[in-house]
């Protein structure tokens, strides 16, 4: 969510209602955030579980550190940001963004000159904390715990291997997170819709729904559930800042079934001029030279194959589960579904529950939904914690 | 003396730094009465910026402090609860908007912004100067909770706060628990019997020491606020009174009747998916070719939203009267099988011959129903021409609508209802199942139509969220209240009768108090007193008249 400009329905910006709960979250006296870590063990049942967590190496010392950002300044290395979602550059040491909880830095051993060539150290010499630490080891800590939440969120599934799209290949075609960095002032491009073959500001572009997912071919046959939402605030944002623009969107079905979404498409279309043709492209050309995009596409209401020149092409892309689901699961012992989201043990009655007791599901890492249900559900699994708790508090 | 004020301009990255000019707004707060220090942040919300303020207040011995920056909706509790670690009381905060009110709105006209910028600073300062310390009280809350309506969201809510320890009544209109769920034979996606779910719930209710049901009764009366509300409840002529320390709506939602629409009600051959239903489960579908319509009532000028779950409720009846032989035709406009369910659920009606026809919005079917059956013609997006059906059955998919009481309902609960008269949360993101006022929450098709496990999941979330200041037993409620000074106050009642939360009463004297729990710091009561006798505390006069005096300063 850090990584989005805005969200829908209702325009917030992200991290502006993001920011604030990290922080409420990291001050709260009863709440722990253990980074960098991962939950590699689990024993006991619900009520009394044993758990291990890794703990990764930062090579800074989180007690030290005070996110102050001079380290990443000097470090001479560069390599893709993956929270600018590959758009922009981070250092080798570096504050994962700039509201990050905690703030505090961390190399990148695959990156660091000291790491790999043993020479530089210019961040050591830099932090006046003297918080960096080359030498910090893994650390695995034992908690007990009543019951487990997975909040693990899912990844977006990456289109290269749909040829007729280009991604990859065609630097103007860009997967939907991608164009939210692209589209933020927090952004590379300080919100500018420079596209990146030669930075010209686009007035131009398309989106194409469904890529990856609704189809048997890449596994992934069912509906992401927030792609047509996020494609048409997407579709607002870029209206905003460029309002001359031309803006389509091509779906297959319009799902508008959440809280004030069928409004947000009725404004999109009669006050924005938002454009949404009903199909799925066949395929994505690029013009050698320019750089600009010609998509074809079946007109169903003249039933024939026609073309669109745009700038850019924004490609919304199938959800998919968290590589790590699997190992994740493995680890506490819940089921999977067939395509490797957790799996619920009951959709109606148990919404929230795992296969295993006092284990539970919220958001997207049991399947694509949205924030608001996300939030609800972390609410339901409170719940279903809190129960776990008096019951394990009566039978001490 | 002049208290010490602290001015902290936040650049927002580029949201703000790009527009204005930050550093020249800093340097002038520098020049303004009363300012101690200013200094500029990258983000003054990150942990660093807000640990520069809580050194700054200790290096300078700031007594105020403001930020200039983003929304105070989004942002104040977060520089308040850092004011107050340092030391200075939250009432002490004020927050100048020049992201949203110069960056954002003059993002063309740099220079422009930066002077706004810096007007908007001056007045936040000139008011933070008067500003007074804030004492909020604390009321004790009453570990139980009230839950209006008997639905699968409201039993499964009493249930988990029952499981968490609290005690909970059940207020149901119906005769007996279960509503909307005991209309269904068989449930999406996977077609199990709604008694299934039901039955169970209804026992472990019912036989819940720590859950009173009441049914065929009807709220009749609620005042107070969080932790202490004092409930009405009428039932079968009988007024019962009690109290509970917060408040759930789970009143669930109506389906629509169809009245008017594609000749319903004037053709027994044309019948809702709730009749079909009714058919399937006694054995006597006299249909061979059934044709369905989605959006019948729904994704209209005259109700615009998307009812969620008609698309899958109709997709189930289709699979189980083809499993009879029947062919069916569903009309649709865009089919929402969202998510991996439902989507599964699609693909078995395709593979089971179930044929779906697109329909445009502009161009609806059109229904004449004949002696040989029921003609229906419409376009075709998909093939762009005129098609022509005839049924033997023609079933509705119609919207879930907000109950007939939702509004009635809402006043006396002092709890807003959207555009579409569901019942609105606090919060689209931040908030989905919480009202705007403390102690009342919302889940299920009250707030907006969903499925089982999405009422079921939003009725654990309030479950959730009522727990929280019932096991804190004690809760803060805001010092932003007004205040009658009682030797102006000549009881006129004007400021009891506009009070949108009941904050305001007469006392024994026959003149107006504030309730302080209750007052949400609207400040209606102070705008309206024709004897200038209530003061807004954090907004008083003469904080407002000097922030607007500073307004038109020249600089």
């Amino acid at each position: 969510m850090a990584q989005l400009d805005k969200t829908f329905p209702t325009m917030d910006c992200s991290i502006c209602i993001l920011a604030p709960k990290m922080i409420e979250c990291y001050r709260h006296p009863n709440i722990t955030i253990h980074t960098q870590s991962e939950v590699v063990g689990l024993d006991g049942a619900v009520g009394d579980f044993n758990i291990k967590v890794l703990e990764h190496p930062r090579s800074v010392d989180s007690k030290k550190c005070t996110g102050c950002g001079l380290c990443s300044e000097k470090c001479p290395v560069k390599k893709p940001s993956a929270f600018q979602a590959g758009l922009g550059q981070r250092k080798a040491i570096y504050l994962a963004f700039p509201q990050a909880v905690p703030l505090i830095a961390t190399i990148d051993r695959d990156a660091c000159l000291w790491f790999t060539k043993g020479v530089c150290k210019t961040c050591e010499k830099v932090c006046s904390a003297k918080a960096v630490d080359y030498e910090q080891k893994e650390n695995v800590i034992e908690l007990n715990v009543s019951s487990v939440i997975a909040a693990t969120g899912f990844e977006q599934y990456n289109p290269k291997d749909i040829g007729e799209y280009g991604y990859g290949r065609y630097k103007n075609v860009l997967t939907a997170l991608e164009f939210e960095r692209l589209v933020c002032a927090s952004g590379p491009t300080g919100g500018v819709l420079n596209r990146p073959s030669d930075g010209k500001v686009s007035h131009n572009i398309a989106f194409i729904q469904c890529v990856g997912s609704r189809t048997q071919t890449t596994g992934y046959p069912y509906c992401s559930a927030s792609c047509c939402m996020y494609a048409t605030k997407e579709a607002v944002l870029i209206k905003e800042h460029e309002p001359n623009s031309h803006v389509t969107i091509f779906y297959m079905d319009l799902r508008t079934f959440g809280k004030g979404f069928q409004g947000f498409v009725d404004r999109a279309q009669s006050h924005w001029g938002v454009k949404y043709i009903r199909g799925r492209p066949g395929e994505i050309r690029e013009n050698p030279t320019t750089k600009d995009l010609t998509i074809l596409y079946e007109n169903t209401e003249v039933g024939k194959v026609e073309k669109m020149v745009v700038d850019l092409v924004v490609l919304c892309t199938a959800a998919v589960p968290h590589r790590d689901n699997r190992k994740l699961g493995g680890v506490l012992g819940v089921k999977l579904d067939e395509f490797g989201f957790f799996e619920d043990k009951d959709m109606l009655s148990a919404p929230v529950e795992s296969s295993k007791p006092g284990v539970y599901f919220c958001g997207s890492c049991h399947g694509p939904r949205d924030i608001p249900e996300s939030v609800a559900e972390a609410s339901a699994t409170a719940a279903k914690a809190s129960e776990d708790a008096v019951r394990w508090e009566v039978k001490q | 003396m002049a208290p010490r004020i602290g001015v902290f301009v936040c650049r927002c990255g580029t949201n703000i730094g790009a527009y204005v000019d930050v550093p020249k707004v800093v340097e002038y707060a520098t020049t303004l009465p009363g300012v101690a220090y200013a200094e500029e942040n990258m983000y003054t919300c990150s942990s660093d910026g807000l640990n520069k303020i809580n050194e700054a207040i200790k290096k300078h011995s700031l007594e105020r402090v403001v930020v200039a920056s983003c929304t105070p909706r989004t942002h104040e509790p977060l520089f308040q609860a850092t004011c107050e670690e340092a030391g200075v009381n939250k009432y002490l905060f004020e927050m100048a908007n020049i992201r949203d009110q110069c960056s954002w709105v003059h993002m063309k006209e740099p220079e422009k912004a930066t002077e706004k910028a810096k007007d908007l600073v001056r007045m936040a300062v000139a008011k933070a100067a008067l500003l007074e310390p804030g004492d909020e009280p604390e009321i004790d809350v009453n570990p139980s909770t009230l839950v209006i309506g008997g639905g699968v969201a409201g039993m499964r809510a009493a249930l988990s706060l029952a499981e968490q320890g609290f005690t909970v009544t059940i207020v149901e209109k119906q005769k007996q628990l279960g509503g909307m769920l005991r209309t269904f034979d068989t449930l999406f996606p996977f077609n199990q019997k709604a008694s299934d779910v039901l039955d169970p719930l209804v026992k472990q209710v019912t036989s819940n020491p720590r859950i009173r049901v009441l049914t065929g009764s009807k709220l009749s009366s609620v005042y107070g606020f969080i932790g202490n509300f004092d409930i009405g409840v009428d039932t079968a002529g009988q007024e019962e009174k009690f109290n509970v320390g917060t408040i759930i709506v789970a009143v669930g939602a109506d389906a629509l009747e169809p009245k008017g629409l594609y000749h319903y009600g004037e053709d027994p051959r044309i019948v809702t998916q709730v009749q079909l239903e009714g058919f399937v489960k006694a054995g006597r579908v006299d249909a061979k070719r059934i044709v369905m319509i989605q959006c019948a009532g729904a994704r209209i000028e005259e109700r615009p939203y998307c009812s969620r779950i008609c698309c899958n409720e109709a997709l189930k009846n289709a699979l189980n009267v083809a499993a009879l032989g029947k062919e069916v035709y569903v009309l649709y406009r865009d089919l929402q099988t969202y998510g991996i369910h439902y989507s599964k659920l699609e693909q078995e009606t395709k593979r089971k011959g179930v044929r779906f026809l697109k329909y445009q919005a502009e161009k609806p079917p059109r229904v004449t129903p004949e002696d040989d059956g029921l003609h229906i013609n419409f376009y075709s997006p998909t093939v762009n021409e005129e098609m022509a059906l005839k049924a033997d059955l023609l079933v509705l998919s119609t919207p879930l609508i907000p109950v007939s009481d939702a509004k009635e309902l809402s006043q006396m609960l002092k709890v807003p209802l959207d555009s579409n008269g569901f019942f609105m949360e606090a919060h689209v993101k931040l908030r989905p199942i919480d009202f705007a006022t403390d102690g009342i929450f919302v889940c299920g098709t009250a707030h907006s139509p969903k499925d089982i496990g999405e009422s079921v999941a939003q009725a654990l979330g309030v479950a959730s969220r009522a727990s929280i200041p019932m096991a804190k037993k004690r809760v803060r409620t805001a010092a932003i209240m007004s205040q009658v000074d009682q030797t102006r106050c000549s009881g006129c009642g004007t400021c009891i009768d506009v009070c949108p939360y009941n904050a305001l009463r007469k006392n024994e004297k026959g003149l107006a108090e504030t309730i302080a729990a209750v007052c949400k710091g609207c400040g209606v009561c102070g705008a309206t007193c024709p004897e200038k006798a209530i003061t807004m505390h954090h907004f008083t006069d003469e904080q407002i008249q000097a922030q607007g005096l500073a307004a038109l300063e020249e600089d």
